[in-house]
């Protein structure tokens, strides 16, 4: 085996792709050979990093320097400093936004740091698409040692005892699920795994097919093994191609070493697994729907019991499991149960990936134990909120989940203390937002999603999401009236408690926290036509609030049609007739002075 | 008939890890061949080559190879700095490919210093 001296992993993810990273490696690699030093090093391409906010990224071992936001235009310089005289190039690295410090070690980064990986183990350290960098890494060592000393009932053992509960949010015990569909009659089995990631703003199972596609796989011919199946099906959305080509290649690979296919590492046990590309419709994210879309027919949830475990797929008995949840597969029968069970919280054992977006600093994807406090991830290692404005709400969840306010931001995140503040775990999509974003806004934001997903097939779904969606444009647009909170408040309890699926069951959380955490908000846009957040146009009058005008002119300078007169030390004045109602003016002013 | 049996996972992982093993931070040992232009102009590049294919040749592994800048003492490059885990680092100088295998063999893999090449003991950190 060829030895190289120095490894060049660069990300393709696809955060790093669309900021231009393939171009960043071909740059890489033509001054490696221009410089004749592509015997010594050995350039890596590899899946998500996770720091997506700074992309391009790229990791230089052995001193493992993390190099930020590259462009082809540094790599020549970077070639002769770094790596041809070891001198690693300082305006490349990362700064810590607090403090302003350089942190050339990508493990000294706290981004990095703090987080435990697990599902993401191999995130960034392996090349995606050779499968003898994952079987470096311990990979298919747990399928051997699943396939070829242990019996279905051992690895269902194992799997409840680890505690291990579903990532794709609902966080039922996997093992126990397992058990189920493994004492379901019938000769004929599907394991399924649930690729089909719809919330807005969440990226975790994208970013684990395109970075570990064979810890997935893994995972499931483990399950298949537990439950007696012989044929998988991955689904995945056709909206993440480099995800899709990068689990056919892992299916390719794997079924030429023959770890995919017909009397696997010669232990007599045969299983195989194909992509079904999903058309992107969210509701084909539950469970039934899913199942039904793969038959060929259009996606809707069925009424449960009979569940999947003995009814589901053709009929047969069927598990299905979300990525990241196979993903932790392969760690737990190859480490133990008990090595997993003593990461996390009671009830919640080990890790959970979260994308962490909107308005925070390190915008990315981590992976945090359980219980570890919504604090942490957003200073600690989200960096906090830019642009010196103040923290106001995470949403969780996604269209399904709520907003948690700053008074509950030491909450752990486990299953159980995030139900208890009205969101959901959820399958890990973390929106933070500041003082800026209108809560109602929001909520209206995220039941316009749920409204335009709704598959119509439950009355309180279809018309139910419809009605509350209507009463919250009204009251964005000025035109809410006394009784509104109370409305909404039934339906979404009536609709949580009618709709026939997950997504009709969750769809009015949204609505429910904010009102929960936000009510005066909600008040001030009925009773005042007021938006305390500054984000709803109709509610707007562009004036700005001589009090709190630091006569700064930052407002003057964001206007495009030069509608604002301002000079030093005195108070802005918008002339109306000339506005256009950019909001441009609003979101430049750091004091929420402009009304 | 199956393709492969855990005996040929497990070859795989050793051979592969060999190369990967990097990217995870443990070594035994660290070399770091002083690649200054001053270093360069007297045959770095070739010590580099030489060394790399030494220890590609015997199959040595948790080595680090690695490059630095000019340590300061440029007529007597090329320079490399030996590092065994938990021992004080050692300098060698005025090396040519000859001299570095040596002292791979004899520092690297047997553990004793190269006296008639070494400066000193000691080493700068470069960041």
């Amino acid at each position: 085996m060829k030895m190289f001296r120095s490894h060049m992993l660069i990300c393709a993810g696809t955060g790093c792709v669309s900021s231009n990273s393939l171009k960043v490696r071909e740059a890489i690699q033509q001054e490696l050979i221009r410089r004749g030093l592509q015997d010594e090093v050995q350039v890596v391409t590899t899946g998500c990093n996770g720091f997506c906010a700074v992309g391009p990224v790229m990791v230089i071992y052995p001193e493992g320097i993390f190099y930020q936001k590259l462009t082809p235009e540094d790599v020549p310089f970077l070639i002769e400093e770094h790596i041809l005289k070891g001198r690693p190039v300082q305006k490349l690295m990362y700064t810590e936004p607090v403090k302003k410090e350089l942190v050339p070690r990508m493990q000294d980064i706290n981004f990095f740091g703090l987080q435990v990986l697990r599902a993401l183990r191999n995130r960034g350290i392996i090349d995606a698409e050779k499968i003898d960098e994952y079987v470096a890494r311990d990979g298919y060592a747990a399928m051997g040692k699943a396939l070829l000393s242990m019996t279905s009932d051992e690895i269902i053992n194992e799997m409840k005892e680890s505690g291990l509960r579903g990532r794709g949010g609902a966080g039922f015990p996997t093992g126990m699920k397992w058990e189920f569909c493994a004492r379901a009659k019938g000769d004929i089995k599907y394991v399924l795994c649930n690729g089909d990631e719809g919330d807005p703003g969440a990226f975790m199972d994208r970013s684990i097919l395109e970075a570990d596609p064979h810890a997935v796989l893994e995972g499931m011919v483990i399950a298949a093994k537990a439950i007696g199946s012989h044929q998988g099906y991955i689904y995945v959305r056709a909206e993440y191609p480099l995800a899709v080509q990068r689990l056919n290649i892992a299916i390719e690979q794997a079924r030429d070493y023959g770890l995919l296919g017909k009397n696997i590492l010669d232990s007599s046990f045969d299983f195989d697994v194909e992509i079904y590309q999903g058309a992107g419709a969210f509701v084909c994210g539950e469970e039934t729907a899913l199942m039904i879309s793969i038959e060929g027919r259009r996606g809707m949830p069925r009424p449960r019991p009979p569940f999947p475990a003995y009814q589901g797929l053709w009929r047969k008995p069927t598990i299905l499991n979300n990525v990241e949840t196979y993903a932790n597969v392969p760690q737990i029968i190859l480490n133990g149960a008990k090595w997993y069970n003593t990461l996390g919280t009671e009830r919640s054992k080990g890790t959970k990936v979260f994308a962490v977006t909107g308005a925070i600093n390190n915008i990315g994807l981590v992976e945090v134990p359980m219980g570890t406090s919504l604090r942490t991830i957003i200073y600690d290692i989200g960096g906090g909120i830019p642009n010196k404005r103040k923290f106001k709400a995470v949403q969780l969840g996604g269209p399904s989940g709520g907003c948690i306010p700053d008074s509950l931001i030491d909450t752990p995140v486990d299953y159980e203390s995030i139900t208890k503040t009205g969101a959901i775990m959820g399958s890990g999509g973390m929106v933070v937002m500041d003082e800026t974003t209108c809560m109602v806004g929001i909520a209206r934001f995220f039941l316009d999603f749920t409204q335009d997903e709704s598959c119509g097939k439950c009355t309180p779904c279809r018309v139910g999401t419809k009605i509350m969606l209507d009463i919250l444009t009204d009251i964005t647009a000025g035109k809410g009236k006394e009784g509104d909170i109370e409305t909404l408040e039934d339906l979404a309890y009536a609709i949580k408690n009618s709709a026939l699926c997950g997504l009709g069951n969750t769809a009015p959380n949204p609505v429910l926290t904010t009102i929960r955490y936000f009510r005066e908000e909600y008040e001030a846009h009925i009773k005042e036509k007021r938006c305390p957040a500054h984000s709803c146009l109709a509610l707007l009058r562009f004036e700005v609030n001589a009090e709190l005008c630091k006569m700064c002119g930052r407002c003057a300078k964001a206007c495009p049609v030069e509608a604002i007169a301002w000079e030093k030390k005195q108070v802005a004045v918008i002339d109306k007739a000339k506005c256009i109602k950019c909001k441009s003016c609003i979101t430049s002013c750091p004091f929420l002075a402009i009304e | 008939m199956p393709k492969l049996t855990l005996d040929d996972l497990k070859k795989i992982k050793e051979e592969v890890r060999t190369s990967t093993a990097l990217r995870e931070g443990g070594y035994q040992a660290k070399i770091t061949v002083h690649m200054g232009t001053c270093g360069i102009a007297s045959g770095a590049r070739k010590v580099m080559s030489a060394l790399m294919d030494e220890i590609t040749a015997t199959g040595t592994k948790d080595i680090i190879v690695t490059t630095s800048g000019c340590a300061g003492l440029c007529s007597r490059e090329p320079m490399a700095t030996v590092e065994i885990l938990g021992e004080a680092p050692v300098k060698y100088c005025d090396l040519n490919e000859e001299k570095i295998k040596e002292i791979f063999k004899e520092h690297v893999v047997g553990g004793k210093i190269v006296q008639q090449y070494a400066l000193a003991i000691g080493s700068e950190t470069t960041f």
